[in-house]
């Protein structure tokens, strides 16, 4: 077996010098009753990489690609061009099959991408200070709710309707198990959604995602002054992190906790992961947040290096009284958002932010002419929200046929609202053609 | 006197060489370590590493928030992005690099078909929310794994969509939760029981559900002790979460019992897989009475580490909770795959969700790839290579250092501080000696339970050479350890590695945790001179 370096020879020279006859001996502590005989039935034995990688080309041949098929579909991921300098970088063995940085001395390659990483989280969102990643944006909305529980010693989460109804339900199920109150607003279908008046005395924090779900975009300035005057804290999701560089950040509207989904920057789409949770706070919160930090320090010879730190936070020191049972970030995902944005900079990302509202908005116009359909949203950055005459998802699916991803039904994330049914959510990126425009456009007119 | 290998020379040398210090360099470079800067020293306006065209000019649709000054990012060509990133990979020490006996971890050998099949087009450029219709083979790539997960483990169902170890942990304890809320006993089931060595995932996952966490102590050899946790079991226990093999490396021979008393005081048997790693093949989790168990497939099935994470953690479940696993689920219809999300109509009722979308669709993709490469052989195999090589280094250490516990170990080979008494040298200091010998330091100070731990997990990828190699170092430096002449060296210690010890108490106090215009690299730094 290709894997497995030792030899028979080894295997037996190995077991003399432990003083055992067989392998069978150092298993002794299996109780018998539990010790299985010969190996397992039902799987198959090994084989060679070529069998190997002809199994996962018959699994990629049952799918359509976005890259061989008209893709508008968004919704918490999005498809953009990732420069091959970023898969190459995350391709280093130094960076791919190295572990956590528990030793500063000899992971400062991890540590510094790390310390770059949250500098630029803390640039985009506006926010002081960003953890070293988490899981996903999805996951992280849910953390950043507990962590103001934490804050504010209160237990009732107002939940915009224009989140992500994923991570609305991710949010919901926290709550039913860790015990706290998720209020939920109906779908924000329109944009228009108040939640001012909702706010009370024992509001821990108001979740709203920028641009929302349904794709408008919102100044919540005066939804954070609200959310202060009354002791709770301004959580602000954005699920299309690209948009950052056109739009006003978080932070200057008066967010307490940003989170983001950064998979836009760096990462693919994954068929829904693994991505990158962006998460940033203000500086007199950083001691209550989850995950990994990483801080700057000096050696023994008073050179510059970095070490994870507050980890006094964190489940392997404080145990039962952790802030989160986190232990994982997302460092991998985490580099190729850094090699990313490095990559693009202050005039790439702005460029490529306007290219993707300059492709929405076109998108706008051409589906906007087809009879019939009309756009929900007098705002959005690069996705935005669709009626049709008829029931979204039959629609959809007669344009999978007709190879092209036809962004996504609402029903399907939302299946027990019939308010929603024939609303479509669409988006463009830079990668949105002409033809793949055209294409929507006229399929659209055959099967509406 | 202490011998020194020359590995140049391919024999051994003479006598440890004396050093001569070293001289300074004018870049504060020493050959392939080169001093870094961050990119935001390195920024200049007027370059950027992407060639995007010119947007057309659109009627703004931005409700007006169009950001206002500069985002402060900085503008780097593309083989300045290069160069960086490729001089910083070289300050990390990796699994391609050699022994990383980081124990616990399961740093084994990370194959590269993995990683191109998970970037094969059809499979790494599908978007989750594609219609099913379109991902028909996706999902039965998800289903092929569950299925292999269920087959090792010997459990009925399996939730794909924890993203890690911490986040599975949190998923069997919700169904845990989930069960007992059905039985009408979850406000009186409110402990958690969970050994004194435990990983700190456990009691922190359990006190987030609020549960109370007890710890169970263990015995002298090392595993539950029995009659401890018979009289810690009653009704106002929901679960125990134990790890098998547990964090001291050993198996708990006593499983069935546990499993047997812990059921029938009415509570579960979580189990954190943390260590199947050692097992597969050999043993299934569902035979020892296990109701759920996390697995890691970074650890076990060799998904990449990558500097921490990402990870991915799926839950195999017993029949008693299968019914509760999260949303969403693969549902095989005739000879068509799909997905029970949010709302769908199910048998069973489903905790939540965890998660957006699937999981993490590139772990298993990785993870299958790993799983049909080896094969049923090649896991068990695996599995008693890692078994064997744990032991090898335990045996060939135990005259030098200090075996925490009798007997043979699993996969791992656990040492207490004892061999360093009276040197003055602690198992930080020790660790850091191993650096400068070109090792990857073992897990240091877990279990909590044993003195100055040191764990060591060779995992089954390493030749017997270099275990050989390995082992000659550590008894090397155990030697020197002993000498009673070396203490200062042990404390200075690594010399060699890209920084010498980092002040983590200064970085605790006065955190930096970004980078400002303002904070110049301090004094004593090449960078701070390149600065000036």
């Amino acid at each position: 077996m290709r894997y497995l370096p030792l030899t028979e020879q080894d295997r037996r020279e190995m077991l003399a010098v432990i003083g055992a006859k067989s392998v069978d001996e150092l298993f002794r502590d299996v109780p018998p009753s539990a010790r299985l005989p010969g190996k397992i039935a039902d799987l198959p034995d090994h084989q060679g990489e070529l069998e190997v990688e002809r199994a996962f080309q018959a699994f990629a041949a049952k799918n359509i690609s976005p890259a061989s098929a008209p893709s508008f579909i968004g919704a918490g991921a999005y498809r953009h061009h990732v420069p091959s300098t970023v898969d190459y970088m995350i391709q280093r063995g130094e960076f791919l099959t190295s572990y956590t940085p528990y030793q500063p001395e000899i992971t400062q390659g991890t540590l510094q991408y790390l310390f770059e990483f949250q500098t630029q989280v803390t640039l985009l969102t506006g926010m002081e200070v960003a953890n070293a990643s988490m899981y996903d944006g999805s996951t992280g909305a849910a953390e950043a709710v507990l962590m103001a529980n934490r804050i504010t010693r209160r237990h009732k989460a107002l939940i915009s309707g224009g989140l992500h109804p994923q991570y609305r339900r991710i949010i919901e199920t926290t709550g039913r198990w860790e015990g706290f109150n998720a209020v939920v607003g109906k779908p924000d279908v329109e944009g228009h959604e108040d939640l001012i008046a909702g706010i009370d005395k024992e509001t821990s924090c108001v979740v709203v995602q920028n641009p929302s779900f349904f794709g408008h975009v919102r100044d919540f300035s005066k939804l954070a002054a609200a959310c202060h005057a009354a002791g709770a804290l301004l959580i602000v999701v954005v699920t299309e992190v690209v948009s950052l560089g056109l739009l006003q950040p978080p932070g200057d509207m008066g967010a307490d906790i940003v989170v983001c989904e950064g998979q836009s920057i760096g990462n693919g789409l994954g068929f829904g992961g693994p991505y990158v949770g962006l998460f940033a706070t203000r500086e007199k919160y950083m001691r209550q947040m989850p995950g990994r930090l990483v801080g700057e320090t000096v050696d023994a010879d008073g050179k510059r290096g970095f070490v994870l730190t507050l980890s006094t936070r964190e489940q392997h020191i404080r145990r039962e009284k952790a802030t989160s049972n986190i232990c994982t970030n997302a460092g991998l995902c985490a580099l190729a958002f850094t090699v990313h944005l490095t990559l693009l900079g202050e005039a790439g990302l702005r460029r490529l932010a306007e290219l993707n509202h300059a492709k929405a908005s076109e998108l706008a116009d051409r589906v906007s002419a087809v009879p019939g359909v009309k756009i929900v949203n007098e705002s959005f950055f690069n996705e935005f929200t669709v009626r049709l005459p008829k029931p979204a998802v039959p629609v959809v699916e007669a344009l999978a046929a007709r190879r092209i991803l036809g962004g996504l039904p609402v029903s399907r994330l939302l299946p027990d609202d019939p308010s929603v049914a024939n609303l479509l959510l669409l988006a463009a990126t830079e990668t949105a053609t002409e033809h793949g425009m055209e294409s929507l456009v006229s399929a659209l007119k055959e099967v509406l | 006197m202490v011998q020194s290998l020359d590995r140049s020379q391919g024999r051994a040398g003479g006598d440890v060489p004396q050093t001569t210090a070293a001289p300074a360099t004018f870049t504060g470079n020493r050959a392939l370590q080169i001093e870094e800067p961050l990119i935001f020293e390195m920024g200049q306006p007027g370059r950027c590493g992407v060639d995007l065209p010119e947007p057309p000019k659109v009627k703004d649709r931005l409700n007006g928030l169009r950001r206002s000054g500069s985002i402060g990012l900085p503008g780097l060509s593309e083989p300045q992005v290069v160069q960086h990133y490729t001089r910083l990979s070289q300050k990390n020490y990796a699994i391609d690099m050699g022994v990383y006996p980081l124990g616990s971890c399961t740093m084994k050998h990370n194959p590269r078909i993995n990683e191109k099949v998970a970037r094969l087009p059809g499979i790494g450029d599908l978007h989750p929310l594609q219609p099913v219709s379109t991902v028909q083979g996706a999902l039965e790539l998800i289903d092929s794994l569950a299925h292999w997960l269920k087959t090792l483990t010997g459990m009925p169902a399996v939730a794909m969509s924890p993203a890690a170890g911490a986040h599975g942990e949190m998923c069997g304890m919700m169904a845990i939760a989930a069960a007992l809320e059905a039985r009408g006993e979850r406000a009186k089931r409110r402990i958690v029981l969970a050994p004194e060595s435990a990983h700190g995932t456990n009691p922190a996952t359990a006190a987030a559900l609020g549960f109370t966490v007890k710890p169970i102590p263990a015995n002298e050899r090392g595993r539950v002790d029995l009659v401890a946790l018979k009289a810690a079991l009653g009704s106002e226990v929901a679960a125990i979460m134990l790890t098998n093999p547990n964090t001291c490396g050993l198996f708990e021979s006593e499983i069935v019992e546990i499993s047997k008393a812990v059921h029938e005081a009415g509570a579960y048997f979580y189990c954190d897989g943390a260590n199947f790693n050692a097992i597969v093949g050999r043993v299934r989790p569902g035979d020892l009475g296990v109701d759920c168990m996390h697995i890691n497939l970074h650890k076990t099935f060799s998904t990449p580490h990558g500097g921490g994470g990402p990870g991915a953690g799926p839950v195999v479940l017993s029949a008693a909770l299968a019914p509760y696993a999260p949303y969403p689920w693969i549902v095989k219809q005739g000879d068509a795959w799909t997905v029970a999300e949010d709302g769908a109509k199910v048998d069973g009722r489903p905790l939540g969700r965890l998660k957006a979308f699937h999981g993490q669709m590139g772990m298993f993709t990785r993870a299958l790839a790993y799983m049909m490469s080896h094969g049923a052989d090649g896991l068990k195999q695996a599995a008693e290579d890692a078994v064997l090589s744990a032991n090898y280094v335990m045996a060939a250490l135990k005259d030098v250092m200090t075996p925490a516990f009798e007997g043979p170990c699993m996969h791992e080979a656990l040492f207490d501080d004892g061999f360093l008494k009276d040197t003055g040298i602690s198992t930080l200091d020790f660790a850091k000696a191993m650096i400068d010998e070109g090792y990857h330091p073992m897990t240091m100070y877990f279990p909590l339970v044993v003195h100055g731990a040191m764990l060591i997990e060779p995992t089954e990828s390493q030749a017997k050479e270099d275990l050989d190699l390995f082992i000659a170092a550590m008894r090397s430096l155990t030697e020197r350890a002993r000498s009673g002449t070396a203490a200062e060296a042990f404390k200075a210690a690594p010399h060699f590695a890209p920084r010498r010890r980092l002040d983590e108490t200064l970085a605790a106090r006065k955190p930096i945790l970004r980078w400002r215009p303002s904070n110049n690299p301090p004094e004593g730094d090449p960078m701070r001179q390149a600065a000036e």
